[in-house]
């Protein structure tokens, strides 16, 4: 059984079709790429999978279970993180607070019981120092770079341990350097187990991290394979070129 | 400097001192016209400080909230009526139950209101306010009507009439105070502080934000309608656009950003500041309306000079100050930075 299976989702938007019929599948230990020209649908898949639109007709199902009805903070506790384009951080809290924020608690109890609790605050810490982000704890969000929102946004994400991670374009608008610290990032969490579905652009950062890529097009799935068989894929050039 | 102003014991001392004075206010100025003016502060500091839980806190600004302080008061009222309780302290006791009834309504109303969000729920915060208003008006069977409700007459005489509704008033603000402060910390108003940075992103790492919301929203509601109910034993006799009154409503709004929205003390000193001024108005040039020219003329300077309010202002700039003596006056790093009730040094 496939970990994320996506069963022929659509999505209309008035009388355009985001998302036609759209099937792919994703197993544990995978790092997917979702590849497609611009308005092929992509963030429309990542939105339906996460529960922030709902679908015209179809399943998504995630280890079996139906994950389509849910709402957001729903399919995130079924262990699906996401991050967002651009990098959506809390602007007004801390770093730090920006990765208690994803923790959860048991019961009432834990809920209204301190925000800071001194076991989440060490593994915050402990992750802001993997992603080397350590010294902008105590910082605002909005006072951070770009580079840094993008490494903190994928650091909050991994607060819970989540199952599969949506990467949003994770190498957009970051520099080269940067670009290979979160593909190594990337490598290493999948080394410790996390399973990747990632929206990008950048051809040599897919090509160079994906085991897996899904070409959509106009909606609906147009090639799959490994990065070589869908490079050799004389439709998928079309669609991104033009015939 | 700043660990001075910071420090537990010191704030812990500060916060006693506020509350022993506060208490024994009465005994130092015990003409009415003084403890009339401490009523309507403690009000008001309990009004903006329940007010910010919801509107601070999670962002989502109601300028419906004359709605739930003006149930209160009818709530409060009509029970007395019903069960012919007599003026005295006992009257006091029934303000709990105007709290829960105030949280009943707030369900229904938080329920549609919250399905909106930003401009869209201040308009629907406005026309349920309006709503409320309307049936406190046109329910003459059960309100009274235009021709308003009575309470029952306290038997308190001469300069200590005022002091046991100015200390039912400064109980309702410690209260609201108290959960203000709690809700801050906790792992509950961090999810709060989230919803009102990016709503879209909580969801997205598990806040449940509708749950959260609501549960705010009737925070907040419920003590404004005690509140509210204080005070419609304090006036003794309510009509409904004294009782569901707007501009009590934008009030203790304006308090809020005056003071500093979403930080525990911006409230309470906003509303000092501003009713303080706001009855010295009322005393110096009669019922007029003029405070309300005074109002929009602080605001207009306020906005323009410091448009976080007077406690982010004011603590950014202790930290601007202690952070040049500390390091010199080329830290410009620190000085960009703002400070935060929740921040945390980085180790």
């Amino acid at each position: 059984m496939s970990m994320l299976e996506v069963a022929s989702l659509s999505k209309q938007f008035g009388g355009v079709t985001a998302v036609d019929a759209c099937s792919l599948s994703l197993e544990q230990g995978s790092i997917t790429g979702l590849i497609g020209p611009n308005g092929s649908g992509k963030t429309t898949v990542f939105n339906l999978i996460t529960g922030f639109l709902p679908k015209d007709s179809g399943d998504v199902l995630f280890n079996g279970q139906s994950i389509a009805n849910l709402g957001p903070d729903r399919v995130y506790a079924l262990g699906i993180g996401r991050t967002f384009q651009l990098a959506r951080i809390f602007p007004r809290l801390t770093a730090l607070e920006n990765m208690l924020v994803p923790m959860r608690r048991q019961g009432l109890r834990g809920l209204f019981a301190h925000g800071h609790r001194h076991d989440e605050r060490t593994r915050a810490m402990d992750m802001l120092a993997t992603m080397d982000i350590a010294h902008v704890a105590g910082l605002l969000g909005g006072a951070l770079s770009y580079g840094q929102r993008k490494l903190l946004e994928l650091a909050a994400v991994m607060m819970v341990q989540p199952q599969l991670v949506l990467l949003d374009e994770p190498a957009g608008g970051v520099n080269p350097a940067l670009v290979e610290r979160i593909s190594g990032h990337i490598r290493m969490l999948n080394a410790q187990g996390v399973s990747f579905l990632l929206v990008e652009h950048n051809m040599p950062f897919v090509m160079g991290l994906c085991n897996d890529i899904v070409v959509l097009h106009r909606g609906s799935v147009l090639a799959s394979g490994t990065p070589a068989e869908i490079r050799g894929n004389a439709a998928v050039l079309e669609a991104y070129l033009g015939s | 400097m700043t660990r001075l102003v910071t420090s537990t014991p010191v704030k812990l001392g500060a916060l006693a001192v506020v509350i022993v004075l506060a208490l024994l206010l009465p005994v130092f100025a015990s003409d009415p016209a003084t403890t009339n003016i401490a009523v309507f502060v403690a009000m008001y500091v309990g009004l903006a400080t329940a007010w910010n839980i919801m509107g601070g806190y999670t962002g989502y600004i109601s300028l419906g909230h004359a709605a739930f302080f003006g149930f209160g008061a009818y709530a409060l009222g009509l029970i007395l009526a019903h069960l012919g309780i007599a003026g005295g302290y006992e009257p006091f006791l029934f303000v709990p139950v105007a709290g829960v009834l105030t949280a009943v309504l707030a369900v229904g109303i938080g329920w549609v209101a919250l399905r909106t969000r930003a401009a869209t729920f201040v308009i629907v915060t406005i026309a349920m306010m309006f709503m409320v208003q309307l049936l406190a008006e046109n329910l003459v069977g059960l309100t009274g009507g235009g021709a308003g409700l009575s309470f029952p007459v306290p038997p308190w005489t001469g300069d200590f009439y005022n002091n046991p509704f100015y200390y039912a008033m400064l109980l309702m603000a410690l209260v609201a105070l108290g959960i203000s402060w709690w809700i801050r910390r906790s792992k509950f108003g961090l999810g709060l502080l989230a919803i009102r940075d990016d709503e879209d992103k909580a969801l997205a790492v598990g806040v449940p934000a509708h749950a959260y919301k609501l549960v705010a929203f009737i925070v907040s509601a419920a003590l404004v309608g005690m509140i509210g109910a204080v005070y419609g034993y304090y006036v003794t006799y309510i009509y409904p656009q004294f009782a569901v009154d707007p501009l009590i409503g934008l009030s203790m709004v304006l308090m809020a950003f005056f003071g500093g929205l979403g930080t525990l003390w911006g409230p309470v000193i906003g509303a000092v500041i501003l009713e303080y001024i706001q009855l010295n108005f009322a005393y110096n040039f009669g019922a007029s309306q003029l405070y309300l020219v005074f109002y929009a003329a602080v605001f207009l300077v306020v906005i323009r000079l410091m448009p976080r309010g007077i406690v982010p202002s004011v603590s950014g700039l202790i930290t601007r100050l202690s952070s040049r003596q500390a390091v010199g006056p080329s830290d410009a790093a620190g000085s960009a930075q703002d400070t935060h009730v929740l921040a945390e040094p980085s180790p």
